[in-house]
């Protein structure tokens, strides 16, 4: 059993989450690139990905959509990778695309994501580090931005199950 | 709901170690700064620094024992804060278990992969 992810705050800009996989180092990172196999497990419970564009390359350029399954609001994120260093290493801006949802994170300045895998006997170790342009940025995506479209979708399950009783 | 400037604060005083041992020996009850100094063999005014910071957070208060002017914990800032993390960890791991099913469907067998048909 794959330890769960954590988290953790290394300065007051940056957050950094840590999780293992029983699997092949060149198997993580494919997950992470090939847009067929980004979208069987990127993303929140009731939306879809209609746009899943990558360019893995220095320079090249990527941009992610997802839209809720009940009444099709989208929202993305989307930017260029400066590192690729095939399987161990990837970097890449990040951009925040509100779409058709009011999330109150920053659209202005990107947050830098720089993804690293290493692997030892068969255990891939994925270490995913954001820098955010501001400690306003940062506590912001903390308390909103990952996590508001789950909250979309249980807050109308509470309603439903309310409605039920 | 916390402001910006009052989670700067929660964040950086959740950063340091000596911190966190501070609010997990405050949450077993009250203590003197003499107590809190006591396991880390610091000084009375090097701890007092870090309770600065603590109460500044508003994580912890001093009540006015005449005596002893303990320190408390504040638990609802501090469960806010460790909530938002949680939830953030939380998304994480919920795409990171969907990620295991997917790594485990690429491992397996190929006339199992061939099944499955995805």
């Amino acid at each position: 059993m794959p330890k769960p992810a954590e988290v953790t705050l290394p300065s007051d800009r940056d957050v950094r989450v840590t999780r293992t996989f029983n699997a092949p180092r060149q198997l993580v990172w494919n997950a992470h690139t090939r847009p067929e196999l980004v979208r069987k497990w990127q993303g929140y419970e009731g939306w879809d990905m209609p746009v899943c564009d990558m360019d893995v390359r220095v320079g090249g350029k990527y941009k992610w959509q997802w839209r809720k399954l009940e009444d099709g609001m989208q929202f993305g994120f989307f930017g260029t990778f400066t590192e690729v260093s095939e399987p161990s290493k990837m970097v890449h801006d990040q951009y925040y695309d509100p779409g058709d949802m009011d999330f109150a994170m920053p659209t202005g300045d990107p947050c830098i994501v720089s993804l690293e895998l290493s692997e030892q006997h068969g255990v891939t170790t994925l270490v995913c580090n954001l820098t955010f342009a501001s400690k306003e940025a940062r506590d912001e995506a903390l308390s909103t931005g990952m996590t508001d479209g789950m909250e979309h979708s249980y807050t109308r399950l509470d309603d439903t199950l309310e409605a039920a009783a | 709901m916390q402001t910006s400037k009052q989670l700067d604060l929660t964040f950086a005083a959740l950063a340091d170690p000596t911190r966190r041992a501070i609010l997990a020996r405050l949450a077993t009850g009250e203590a003197t700064v003499m107590e809190l100094a006591a396991p880390f063999q610091m000084s009375q005014p090097a701890i007092s620094k870090h309770l600065k910071v603590l109460e500044r957070a508003g994580l912890i208060s001093m009540d006015v024992d005449a005596q002893r002017r303990p320190r408390k914990l504040e638990p609802k800032r501090l469960v806010e804060a460790v909530n938002w993390i949680e939830r953030y960890r939380e998304a994480f791991e919920r795409n990171y278990q969907r990620l295991d099913a997917l790594l485990e469907e690429l491992q397996a067998k190929p006339s199992r992969r061939k099944r499955t048909g995805k």
